[in-house]
């Protein structure tokens, strides 16, 4: 049995998918979060059932890529129950979606999604009444807080068991957009009756946070907050953390050799379960739990409100702000997430730029590196470094590349308290993907590299780097860490220990050579995964460029920092 | 009249759309249609883009998306 979630983005699909399949989908406050479907198997009283979550989309003969997924999914597959989750706050735009639905003559049922949100803004939305005019079942649904989940299945089942409830009622009009929009319309006005529209507290808050001067000085406030807090989170955590570990490997090293092979790789796999333990761990999960929260209570929107005309000067539009702010998680889901612009140029642009934003792998290096032995304003001064690199490469792109793209719209959805099950699941889930394709990869790595220190192999990866180093004043040993850097950007920092011969790293390299590397760090070569991104979103020739340029921009940062930690 | 030619708050009806065929289908996209009321309800600093009130959700419209939006006052 097969039911699919079908419904505009921002509907809270993705929430309900959550709700029942435990956590598989990442869901946002924003347009355009999910840009494929996702499956799962659910158990419903004692049948397993799936369940597809479909892109949000306004309409189901569009031309982006989320309305042809959903379009090619319901037309492709053999569907037992459509069930169409509606916004009841946005009832107009939601059942636009619904009519076009009704015409797949495919067994059907509504979802009336935020019937906790009807409450509190006073709306009086009758469900029955739509329900009896259009023909299919419409139920009630608070998805975020569970409540209407089990009996919306149940009903689903019991459509699938008596075979009916496809809607003959709603077929004589026009089957065009123009009309569905007025019909839509007729129907809004008919079963939703508004209560006094007061000045609410979005308004209110909207007055501060979109202002011309206290939006910005916001702004600034809240990621300065974020980082802040990513920072005291991740102090608090990762020295006793680190002291623990060091305390098990020093013990273990007391009993094995480290003079034979299978020392040297146990010893190696220890020190990559440590890193991504102590060193990853304690930074990853307070950012990504922050990263949900902004997104959840709906404040990404208005930043890219606030900033599409400062973004229009690097050549993009507010909306590409959502893969740079994304990007400061992981790159991956930032290049997967520039699907969502129309352009292929501005595609290209923002997923050029946002490989360059450093992401919570890079974070650690910045963190573990600049902020633990330089100061946290160190840190901040290579993030404002990194913000001015960035805007130097989106202007010489858009110099090469005219702007020639639309502009930008997006819709602002209200605020909305997070839940912190909904913040902590989605926190989970891509420290999930952190766990079971980064770890192993960093635990490998740490042991490949301990085996080409063993038989003395790794000097040859120093020749090969060689130029860099030497270019940029480092020592010749921080090429192996810089070229497993690639495999995954952590790796630079947990290496650098291998590498040099010390894991307090202020007494083998100065002050300006640490922020020298990390500055390369930060901007050479994407790590593996992006890359891979990359060629699968822009195609082998733009993942090359993009390499290319990041090569490059490296390089002259790392150059420019140098030259500054001579003069200093 | 344009869209972006606009004061805050002032109540507008959409006549149509200028910019050719793509213009439509993303208006059409985001549930835009000639025939909706709309107002600025504010404008991005910067000359940045307007939030825009339609059939009762905000939209963020850019500058030059707003000058292709053809409106008339509602009476």
């Amino acid at each position: 049995m097969k039911f699919v979630l079908v419904g505009r983005p921002n509907c809270g699909k993705s929430t309900l998918f959550n709700q029942v399949a435990g956590y598989k989908a990442e869901t946002g406050n924003f347009h355009g979060t999910t840009v494929t479907y996702t499956e799962s198997k659910v158990r419903v009283v004692g049948e397993v059932i799936d369940v597809v979550d479909l892109p949000g989309t306004y309409i189901l003969d569009g031309s982006n890529p989320a309305e042809k997924v959903t379009h090619d999914y319901l037309l492709n597959n053999s569907v037992d129950v459509i069930i169409n989750v509606i916004d009841a706050t946005f009832l107009t735009q939601s059942l636009e979606l619904t009519l076009e639905l009704l015409k797949l003559n495919k067994p059907m049922l509504i979802a009336m999604n935020m019937m906790d949100e009807v409450q509190r803004t006073g709306l009086k939305v009758d469900g029955p009444g739509l329900q009896e005019l259009l023909g299919v079942r419409v139920l009630p649904l608070v998805a975020s807080k569970g409540r209407g989940v089990k009996s919306l299945f149940l009903q689903a089942k019991a459509i699938v068991a008596e075979g009916q409830a496809i809607s003959e009622r709603y077929q004589d009009y026009e089957d065009t957009p123009i009309s569905r929009h007025k019909k839509a319309i007729e129907l809004a006005e008919q079963f939703v009756k508004q209560g006094e529209r007061n000045l609410t507290f979005r308004d209110r808050l909207d007055d501060v946070l979109l202002h011309p001067v206290y939006g910005y000085i916001g702004l600034a406030l809240i990621l300065l907050l974020f980082f802040q807090g990513v920072y005291g989170v991740g102090q608090l955590i990762e020295p006793p953390l680190l002291t623990f570990f060091e305390g098990i490997i020093k013990n273990i090293n007391s009993h094995i050799s480290s003079q034979n092979l299978i020392g040297v790789l146990i010893n190696g796999v220890l020190q990559g379960v440590m890193a991504g333990f102590a060193i990853v761990l304690p930074y990853l999960f307070p950012f990504l739990v922050g990263l949900g929260f902004l997104e959840d209570v709906g404040y990404l929107p208005r930043i890219a409100f606030m900033m599409d005309s400062l973004m229009h000067r690097i050549g993009l539009h507010g909306k590409a702000i959502v893969p740079f702010i994304l990007g400061y998680g992981c790159n991956v889901p930032a290049i997967m997430s520039t699907r969502t612009l129309e352009d292929s140029r501005e595609r290209f642009i923002a997923a050029t730029l946002s490989t360059l934003v450093p992401c919570a792998a890079r974070l650690v290096v910045v963190f573990g590196l600049v902020a633990f032995y330089l100061g946290p304003l160190w840190a901040l001064g290579l993030y404002m470094l990194n913000l001015f690199v960035i805007a130097l490469t989106g202007r010489i792109l858009t110099m090469l590349l005219p702007d020639t793209s639309p502009g930008m719209i997006l819709e602002m959805p209200p605020y909305r308290i997070p839940t912190l099950k909904a913040v902590l699941n989605k926190a989970w889930f891509r420290i999930r993907e952190f766990l079971v394709e980064a770890w192993p990869t960093l635990i490998f790595g740490s042991a490949a590299l301990a085996i080409l220190v063993f038989y003395d192999l790794a000097k040859y990866f120093n020749y090969l780097v060689k130029p860099i180093t030497w270019l940029l004043d480092l020592p010749e040993a921080v090429g192996v860490p810089l070229i497993f850097g690639i495999l995954r950007k952590e790796l630079s920092l947990i290496m650098l220990g291998q590498a040099l011969g010390s894991v307090n790293y202020s007494n083998v390299l100065t002050n300006a050579q640490l922020f020298t590397f990390t500055v390369f760090v930060v901007f050479f070569i994407p790590c593996a995964a992006t890359l891979i991104m990359l060629k699968k979103e822009l195609g082998t020739k733009k993942m090359l460029w993009v390499t290319v340029i990041t090569i490059l921009i490296a390089l002259t940062a790392g150059g420019v920092s140098r030259l500054l930690g001579w003069l200093i | 009249m344009r869209l972006n030619e606009l004061d805050e708050n002032i109540w507008v009806t959409i006549l149509g759309f200028s910019g050719g065929e793509k213009m439509h289908e993303r208006m059409t996209q985001h549930g835009i249609y000639p025939g909706d009321k709309t107002r600025i309800i504010r404008t991005a600093p910067l000359k940045g883009p307007f939030l825009v009130e339609v059939s009762g959700r905000e939209l963020i419209i850019g500058r030059s998306l707003a000058k292709n939006i053809l409106v008339e006052l509602s009476v």
